[in-house]
C-alpha cells in the first residue's frame, strides 16, 4: 500500500511542533524529518522551532503532538532522496532565515512523489532552496576570504592567532575543517557572534560565540599589509563598483585594509595625472661655465696649446701630461669618455687601454669607422692614486670636471659633429653640467644646448666591471645598440 | 643610500608589480597542510582575499624580487632607463613576508616576478630559491606562481616547475617585430621556444601522474602569459590571432590582457595615454568566446571593423548582429552549440535551459526565472509563447541593444 503523501489522510488535522536543539542541529532536523516523512505527515502540519530562539511572540504552551503511530508497513517504507537534493538541503539549513527547516521538509516531502524535483529549476521551492544554498556557499566563501588572523604570541613553538568574523548565516562550524586543513601548523581561534571554533594542533573544538572586543585589535604585520594594499592598486583603473560587489561594504569594518579605500580613491586622479604627464626633465642642461680669460681658440691645436698653459688647471693627483683628442677635425660623431687611463697617459693617446679596446670592438659591430670618429675625454689628464709601482685610477670630482667643461665645449665647437656621444657619468656631467642618471637617458637622442644632438650611454669600463658573463653580454649588446643608434642618426 | 626596511621595499616592489594582470590562484592541484603539519592549502579554485579599488582581486602577494633590471623594455616601468626608485628583497625576506601574510589569511600564496639582475640565470636561481625554501624548509602548501625568465637555463625552469603551481612567461607583444622594437633584449623566438618547452613538460608530467601517483609534479596549474594592449599598433585581430596560436600550440592556460598603463617616467616612444580599459575588457570577452564557446578568431572579428572589436557592444552580440539569419533560435529545440551563440546567454544559463527543457516546454516566465536578464536575449529567441517578429531585421537594433553611453573615462565620479 502506498500512503498518500500529499496530505488529506487521517493525520491531516494534527499539528506537529518540532523543537530543535540549536540553529545548527542538522542531525536533529534529519531525524525528525525522517520520522515525519515515514508517518506521512504533510509539510503544512509541521512547525519547526529552535530551543531558546525568541519566537514570534505568541506563546504556544500546548504540548507538541505525539508522532503518529507507525505501522510496520510505514516504517519499512524507504525515504527516497537524491544526493544532490540532500546536499542542497544540508547547505540551505545553515541559512539564517527561520523558514529554512520548513522549506527543506516541504521539498523532501514533495520529492517522494517527484524524485527529480530538484532538477527543475523553474520550481518555486527548488528556486528558493537553491537561493539559500547559494547564499550559504557565498557566506562560506567570504569567511574563507575575509577572516583576518592576529597573532597573540607563541607557545611551545607554535604560533597562536585569533580572529573575529561576522558571518551572515550559521556557517561557523561548517568552515572549521577548512581552516584546520589550511593552518595545521599553528594554533588558532575564530570568534563569531554565534559560535567560536579553535584548533590546537590536535583537535578542533567548538565553543560559544563572543564579541569583537574578545579579539586583539592589532597585529604587527597589519601595517605592511596595508602598505601592500595601497601599492598594488593601480590608480589608472578605478572600478569602485566592481570592488564593492565582490567585497561588500558590510565586511569592511573588519578588514584592516579597507580603511584606506576612501583616501586611495581620493588621490587616484592626481596620481594618474602625474603618471600621464610624466614630467620630462627639462632642466637636463645647466648653463655653461664662465669662459676663462683666454680667447676662443680657432683650431684644435691652438686649443690644446692654450690649455697646456693654463696655470689654474687642477694638478693634485693628476699626471702632467695633457691628452689630446684624436680623429678627423670634422668628424660626424664625437665620442667623449671620462679621462685618460694609465695606458693612455703613457702612450699619449685616448682610448688605447682595455676599455678602449672594448670600445673599438663595439664600434666595429655598430659599423662605425673609428678612423672617422673623434675621440676625446671630459677630463684631459689622468687622475690617480699611486700604490707601490701601480697608479690606481681615481674618478675626477665635480670641480675637476667643471674645470674642463669650457675646454670640451670648445672642442665640440671646433669639430662641429652631428652627434656627441657621452660615455658614462663623467662625460654626461661635463656635457650637461649636472648629475645625470645614465640609465634614465641612455639610448635616446637628446636635443642639447646650441641645437646639438647628444646621446648618452655607459662607459665601456663599466662593462668590464660586470662580474657575470651573461650579464656582461646583455649590457654589451645594449651598448652596441646605442652606438648603432648613433650611426643611424648621422647617416 | 640608506638601507630600506622590509616595508619600504614592499611599497616599491608591490607598486612595480601592479601592472601585471595575472593574479589568479586557481587551477592547481588540491593540497592541504593536514598531513605535512605545515601551513597552506590550495583548493583548485582560488580565493580572493581582498579587492583593490581598481576592482581587481587580491589573492596573492604579487611582488617583484627586485625592480632593478638590466633590460630596457620600453613599455616597462622597471626598464633600465627608467628613473623609478629601486629596491631589492632578499630571498629570505620574501619567504618571511609570504608566510607572515599567509598565516594571517591575507593571501592564497605568492606571485613572484623580477627584473633581471646580474644575469638571467642568476635572477632565475633566486626566484627558484624562494619557492624551494617555502616548499621544502617551511612546508608551505599555498599557491606559488613564478614568472620565468626565458633567457635562463632550461634546467632552472625545470626546478621552478617542481615547486611552483604555475609558471608564466610574458610574451607582452603580439608580434616579433614589436618585440624587437620595444623590447630590444628580448627575442620572440626564444620566448616561444621556452613556452613550448614548458608546455611539453607540463603535459609530460600530467601524463606521468596518470600512470603513477608518485610521479613528480610540474607546474600543475599550467602556464600562462600576458600581452600588453596598446603599447604597439597591433589591432585586436592580430592580438586574438596570437592568443589563438598560443593556446593551440603551447597549451597555455590563460592569456592575460593588460591595457597599457601610463607609467611614470614613460619612454617618449610610447603613447602617453592608456588605451580604453574597455578594449581590454572586450578582448577578455573575445578570448572567452575562443576558449569556451567554439568561436574562431575570424567569426569574432566579423562583429568588428577594420581589425578592431566593436567597443560599444560585446563581441558575441556584435557577431550575432552580423549573422542575423541564424536567429531567432528556438529555446526549446536548439542544440547546445546554437544556444551558446545567443548573445546575453552564458554557459550557466544554457545549462539550466537544457535541464529545464526536460520538464516542460519553456515559456518566457520560465526563462525569466532561469536567466539573469531576458530582455537582452528576446530579439534572438523563440519560446512557446514568444517570437521576436521582425525585430531582428530592424535597422536600429544595434542602437537599441547597445548600452546607453556610460562613463568610459578613467575616473568615474
Ligand atoms: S625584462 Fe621584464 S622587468 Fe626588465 S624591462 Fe623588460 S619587462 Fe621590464
Amino acid at each position: 500500500m502506498v500512503a498518500d503523501f500529499r496530505g488529506g489522510n487521517a493525520l491531516a488535522k494534527s499539528t506537529y511542533r518540532i523543537s530543535l536543539l540549536s540553529e545548527v542541529d542538522l542531525e536533529g532536523w534529519r531525524d525528525h524529518a525522517r520520522r515525519l516523512l515515514q508517518g506521512g505527515v504533510a509539510p503544512d502540519q509541521v512547525t519547526w522551532t529552535v530551543e531558546g530562539r525568541g519566537n514570534s511572540g505568541e506563546l504556544d504552551l500546548s504540548p507538541p503532538a505525539a508522532f503518529p503511530e507507525q505501522s510496520s508497513d510505514q516504517i519499512a517504507r524507504p525515504v527516497r532522496i537524491s544526493k544532490t537534493l540532500l546536499s542542497l538541503i544540508n547547505s540551505a539549513l545553515l541559512h539564517s532565515n527561520e523558514d529554512r527547516f520548513d522549506l527543506a521538509y516541504r521539498l523532501l516531502y514533495r520529492a517522494q512523489s517527484v524524485p527529480a524535483l530538484h532538477r527543475n529549476p523553474a520550481d518555486a521551492d527548488v528556486l528558493k532552496l537553491n537561493r539559500y544554498a547559494k547564499a550559504i556557499r557565498r557566506d562560506i566563501h567570504k569567511m574563507h576570504a575575509f577572516v583576518r588572523f592576529r597573532k597573540i604570541g607563541a607557545s611551545e613553538g607554535r604560533e597562536q592567532f585569533v580572529a573575529w568574523f561576522e558571518p551572515d548565516h550559521h556557517i561557523t562550524e561548517a568552515v572549521a575543517p577548512f581552516f584546520r586543513n589550511r593552518f595545521t601548523g599553528m594554533d588558532w581561534l575564530i570568534v563569531t557572534p554565534g559560535a567560536s571554533i579553535a584548533w590546537d594542533g590536535q583537535k578542533l573544538s567548538v565553543g560559544p560565540g563572543g564579541c569583537k572586543e574578545d579579539v586583539p585589535q592589532e597585529d604587527v604585520v597589519e601595517a605592511e599589509w596595508r602598505t601592500y594594499y595601497a601599492n598594488i592598486f593601480n590608480p589608472a583603473r578605478v572600478k569602485i563598483n566592481a570592488m564593492k560587489s565582490e567585497m561588500p561594504m558590510k565586511y569592511w569594518k573588519n578588514l584592516p585594509e579597507a580603511e584606506l579605500i576612501p583616501s586611495l580613491l581620493e588621490q587616484a586622479g592626481t596620481r594618474v595625472e602625474a603618471m600621464v604627464a610624466g614630467a620630462p626633465d627639462d632642466r637636463l642642461f645647466d648653463s655653461r661655465t664662465d669662459e676663462p680669460a683666454a680667447d676662443r681658440p680657432t683650431s684644435l691645436d691652438q686649443l690644446y696649446a692654450l690649455l697646456e698653459q693654463q696655470p689654474d688647471a687642477p694638478r693634485d693627483k693628476f699626471s702632467d701630461r695633457l691628452i689630446h683628442g684624436i680623429g678627423p677635425d670634422h668628424a660626424d660623431i664625437m665620442i667623449i669618455g671620462e679621462q685618460p687611463g694609465d695606458q693612455e697617459d703613457r702612450e699619449g693617446k685616448p682610448f688605447v687601454g682595455p676599455a678602449g679596446q672594448l670600445l673599438d670592438r663595439a664600434l666595429e659591430q655598430a659599423h662605425i669607422d673609428r678612423q672617422q670618429t673623434f675621440l676625446t675625454n671630459a677630463v684631459k689628464r689622468f687622475k690617480f692614486t699611486p700604490r707601490g709601482k701601480r697608479r690606481i685610477h681615481e674618478t675626477p670630482n665635480v670641480g675637476e670636471i667643471n674645470y674642463y667643461r669650457w675646454w670640451v665645449e670648445q672642442e665640440i665647437r671646433l669639430v662641429n659633429p652631428k652627434l656627441v656621444v657621452a660615455l658614462g657619468a663623467t662625460a654626461a656631467r661635463s656635457l650637461t653640467g649636472k648629475a645625470v642618471t645614465i640609465s634614465r637617458h641612455r639610448g635616446e637622442i637628446l636635443p642639447g644646448p646650441d641645437g646639438r644632438s647628444i646621446l648618452i650611454t655607459v662607459h665601456p669600463s663599466y662593462l668590464l666591471r660586470i662580474p657575470d658573463e651573461q650579464g656582461r653580454q646583455v649590457e654589451y649588446a645594449k651598448f652596441v645598440r646605442d652606438l648603432q643608434l648613433a650611426d643611424n642618426f648621422v647617416h | 643610500m640608506s638601507k630600506l626596511d622590509r616595508s619600504e621595499k614592499l611599497a616599491i616592489l608591490a607598486d612595480a608589480a601592479k601592472y601585471d594582470a595575472s593574479c589568479a590562484s586557481s587551477g592547481s592541484v588540491k593540497r592541504n597542510s593536514a598531513k605535512s603539519g605545515g601551513i597552506g592549502s590550495t583548493g583548485g579554485t582560488g580565493i580572493c582575499h581582498s579587492y583593490a579599488p581598481d576592482g581587481r582581486c587580491i589573492s596573492l602577494l604579487k611582488i617583484l624580487m627586485t625592480n632593478y633590471c638590466m633590460f630596457d623594455c620600453l613599455y616597462c616601468i622597471n626598464r633600465s632607463s627608467s628613473n623609478v626608485r629601486r629596491a631589492a628583497f632578499t630571498v629570505q625576506e620574501i619567504v618571511d613576508l609570504t608566510l607572515d601574510f599567509y598565516k594571517r589569511n591575507y593571501i592564497e600564496g605568492l606571485f613572484l616576478s623580477s627584473g633581471i639582475i646580474r644575469s638571467p640565470d642568476y635572477t632565475m636561481e633566486q626566484l627558484v630559491e624562494v619557492a624551494r625554501r617555502l616548499r621544502v624548509v617551511h612546508k608551505f602548501g599555498g599557491y606559488i606562481h613564478l614568472k620565468t625568465i626565458p633567457e635562463a637555463d632550461p634546467e632552472l625552469l625545470k626546478q621552478a616547475g617542481q615547486y611552483a603551481d604555475r609558471l608564466s612567461i610574458n610574451i607582452e607583444l603580439p608580434d616579433d617585430e614589436s618585440i624587437a622594437r620595444l623590447a630590444p633584449e628580448k627575442d620572440g623566438k626564444l620566448i616561444r621556444r621556452t613556452m613550448d618547452n614548458l608546455g611539453k613538460k607540463v603535459r609530460e608530467a600530467k601524463a606521468e601522474r596518470k600512470s603513477s601517483r608518485k610521479a613528480p609534479l610540474f607546474a600543475p596549474g599550467g602556464h600562462s602569459t600576458q600581452m600588453i594592449i596598446g603599447a604597439d599598433a597591433s589591432d585586436d585581430a592580430k592580438i586574438l590571432t596570437t592568443s589563438d596560436g598560443l593556446y593551440g600550440s603551447y597549451g597555455l592556460k590563460r592569456v592575460y590582457y593588460s591595457a597599457f598603463s601610463p607609467i611614470p617616467d614613460a619612454s617618449s616612444n610610447l603613447p602617453a595615454q592608456a588605451p580604453p580599459l574597455l578594449r581590454e575588457h572586450r578582448l577578455y570577452q573575445a578570448d572567452w568566446l575562443l576558449r569556451f564557446y567554439g568561436f574562431s578568431v575570424a567569426e569574432i572579428m566579423q562583429g568588428g571593423s577594420a581589425g578592431q572589436l566593436d567597443l560599444n557592444i560585446d563581441p558575441k552580440l556584435a557577431w550575432a548582429l552580423q549573422n542575423r539569419a541564424r536567429f531567432p533560435v528556438n529555446i526549446n529545440l536548439a542544440d547546445q552549440e546554437s544556444l551558446l551563440r545567443i548573445p546575453g546567454l552564458g554557459g550557466k544559463g544554457v545549462g539550466k535551459i537544457l535541464q529545464a527543457r526536460r520538464f516542460t516546454a519553456l515559456r518566457l516566465t520560465d526563462l525569466e526565472r532561469i536567466c539573469q536578464s531576458v530582455k537582452k536575449i528576446l530579439p534572438f529567441i523563440t519560446t512557446v509563447d514568444w517570437h521576436p517578429g521582425k525585430q531582428l531585421d530592424s535597422l536600429n537594433l544595434y542602437d537599441r541593444l547597445k548600452p546607453p553611453p556610460e562613463q568610459l573615462s578613467l575616473f568615474p565620479a
